[in-house]
């Protein structure tokens, strides 16, 4: 009797040491879960939309999507008092295949609220790395065209002003000048997404939009009778791309996830 | 007392006996010896955690892919259409099996498929695993046209080869999941990574400026645009492993990954091949359509075909193709060829 005494004396005094660790500062981290959804203006878009001549963009030509998948990069928190925890990160969401959709950060978030932004393809300087993911996903650049990764493959087809179908290639890249030896960039072409502030709590999934008919829209109407294939070396078109990509991309709905 | 002890070296002792079975006999891990290339640009290989590379097994494995008591008449191996100076495939459009039948399929030359990340096999993506894949030839009416009942029941009766799947999974006692986990090993151990190329990329040779002008088409969206499904030097697989339609035909005869998934949209798509080793890989395409690489560069620069599934990477159709100049045509030629490594074909680990 007298050792269960001592037991049970011995676990009430280990459980409180336990609790003695928790601190009145301590804030709690959180599983952040970054939800990649698609979309045609209101309509849902998956990888079982693709390959029928479906949507109409807002020049007025019918396509079909047949490939689509993009990289994000550096998404980054930044608290109300300024601080800023950027994940030095990068993310192959490939909607074809219907893999990388959804994703959990490496780093858990203390709980509070941010506002939260990443970069739609990479930074120059994280573009200039050797990433083993993305060269076996075959999705570099030529060194001619600068280098580096695609932003994005968006391909599809069709039906163009001699009512033909027609394959697409809205690939967007770095925009380059002068491919060979020596290219020179007009201007930066990856740029930043804001998705405006968002309130961590608990283990969060974190949905961002991405409305594809966007790519076709503003601030350039795009004519794909004009502009359908061999768009990499098109630094006109690329700059166009980074223009009207800017609005593809809008902040969904954001939830606590229960484990079960 | 004295009992006491007794028990307590009764006790030691079973220890003792159980240890002993801890320290039998283990076939010895054989890493796949990874070249600098692909270490450093892409992802590791895929290596099943339930067969794991073996000297036994890989040992094992390329005695029974040169053995033709795979075949129910004991005339031909898998070597037969895989062979090892054709960077294991055959040099007829189609291959003929024991009865002298032809298939419909070019024999899909064998390299590197360690690094085939999707793990879809063959021209249609039919076979999900090399050890699945293995399993085809050995049954297939117009191949080796055996019953793997016979040939396991063949094995075992052999003087040596129960005694090979011993040293190889710790038993004598032959399956046909063990066969072909043996023969998928051997398979794996195929690393083709020593072209002028390769040691191009390397630092260690350079290119011919005709050579350099073929990988600028290779690589230009405008001129060749090949790197979309082909990779290019950060990816020295030279392919990327999923499947596309090339524009070879309006319509089908045969559906390819269509066949097999059952979508209509698939139909026409065949696996994007390695073009490493063309040099030794002729005739070309899934049904071995084209006895030459010009016969290929011609046909994506004035040959190609519409259909409702071609690929929209596919460019000019209407004009046939990219329209590349003779000189284009034979500088691009010349760059492929870089690609190619006797070194693979003659390496001596690959011989029967």
């Amino acid at each position: 009797m007298k050792k269960i005494l001592i037991l049970i004396v011995f676990a009430v005094l280990s459980f409180t040491s336990c609790g003695e660790d928790l601190d009145d500062n301590f804030i709690p981290t959180t599983q952040t879960t970054f939800k990649f959804t698609h979309h045609w203006n209101d309509e849902i878009v998956t990888n079982a939309d693709f390959n029928t001549l479906q949507y109409t963009n807002e020049h007025g030509e019918l396509l079909s999507i047949e490939r689509l998948r993009y990289v994000i990069s550096d998404i980054t928190f930044v608290s109300g008092n300024n601080t800023q925890l950027a994940l030095d990160d990068y993310y192959l969401i490939d909607v074809t295949n219907n893999s990388g959709l959804n994703f959990s950060t490496q780093t858990e978030i203390p709980s509070g609220t941010y506002t939260v932004s990443f970069t739609f393809g990479l930074n120059n300087e994280d573009n200039s790395e050797n990433y083993l993911n993305l060269n076996s996903a075959s999705f570099n650049v030529p060194e001619m065209l600068g280098g580096g990764y695609h932003y994005m493959q968006f391909d599809g087809k069709f039906i163009n002003s001699n009512s033909e179908e027609q394959g697409f290639n809205y690939h967007a890249i770095r925009a380059v000048d002068n491919p060979g030896a020596n290219p020179t960039f007009p201007q930066d072409t990856f740029f930043t997404v804001n998705l405006g502030a968002i309130t961590v709590t608990g283990n969060t999934e974190i949905e961002v939009k991405m409305n594809i008919a966007e790519w076709f829209k503003s601030p350039n109407l795009w004519d794909l009778n004009d502009f359908n294939q061999m768009l990499m070396p098109n630094s006109t078109a690329q700059i166009m791309m980074f223009q009207n990509g800017q609005s593809a991309f809008s902040l969904g709905e954001v939830a606590e996830i229960i484990d079960n | 007392m004295h009992l006491k002890r007794i028990y307590i070296r009764l006790i030691i002792l079973l220890f003792l006996s159980c240890s002993k079975e801890d320290t039998a006999y283990e076939p010895t891990p054989q890493l796949l010896n990874i070249p600098q290339l692909f270490s450093d640009n892409i992802i590791p290989p895929i290596i099943p955690t339930n067969n794991p590379q073996t000297v036994e097994g890989i040992a094992l494995g390329k005695k029974l892919f040169f053995d033709t008591i795979l075949s129910s008449n004991g005339t031909q191996a898998c070597a037969s259409c895989h062979a090892p100076q054709n960077a294991f495939t055959d040099n007829t459009p189609t291959s003929d099996g024991i009865d002298g039948v032809f298939g419909t399929r070019n024999s899909m030359p064998l390299f590197n498929l360690a690094w085939n990340y999707g793990e879809r096999f063959t021209w249609d993506g039919k076979e999900l695993s090399l050890e699945r894949q293995a399993e085809e030839p050995v049954q297939n009416p117009i191949e080796l046209h055996s019953n793997w009942g016979n040939v396991v029941s063949i094995l075992q009766m052999h003087p040596e080869y129960p005694e090979l799947f011993r040293l190889a999974f710790k038993t004598s006692t032959i399956t046909k999941e063990l066969t072909t986990k043996a023969i998928a090993q051997f398979e794996r151990t195929l690393i083709s990574a020593n072209s002028k190329f390769d040691r191009y990329s390397l630092g260690e040779t350079s290119l011919t400026p005709q050579e350099l002008n073929g990988l600028d088409i290779f690589l230009s969206e405008d001129k060749g645009d090949c790197f979309h499904c082909h990779g290019n030097p950060n990816n020295p697989l030279w392919t990327d492993n999923i499947f596309h339609n090339n524009g070879l035909d309006t319509t089908f005869a045969d559906l390819g990954l269509g066949g097999v998934t059952g979508d209509p949209n698939d139909n026409g798509k065949f696996k994007s091949p390695s073009l490493r080793n063309l040099a030794y890989t002729a005739p070309y395409m899934h049904d071995g359509r084209f006895a030459t690489l010009d016969d290929v560069i011609n046909h994506y620069s004035e040959g190609l075909q519409n259909s409702s599934t071609i690929d929209p990477l596919m460019k000019q159709i209407n004009q046939g193709g990219v329209q590349l100049s003779d000189e284009d045509k034979a500088d691009l030629k010349a760059f492929l060829l870089t690609l190619s490594d006797p070194s693979f074909i003659n390496n001596p680990d690959f011989q029967n």
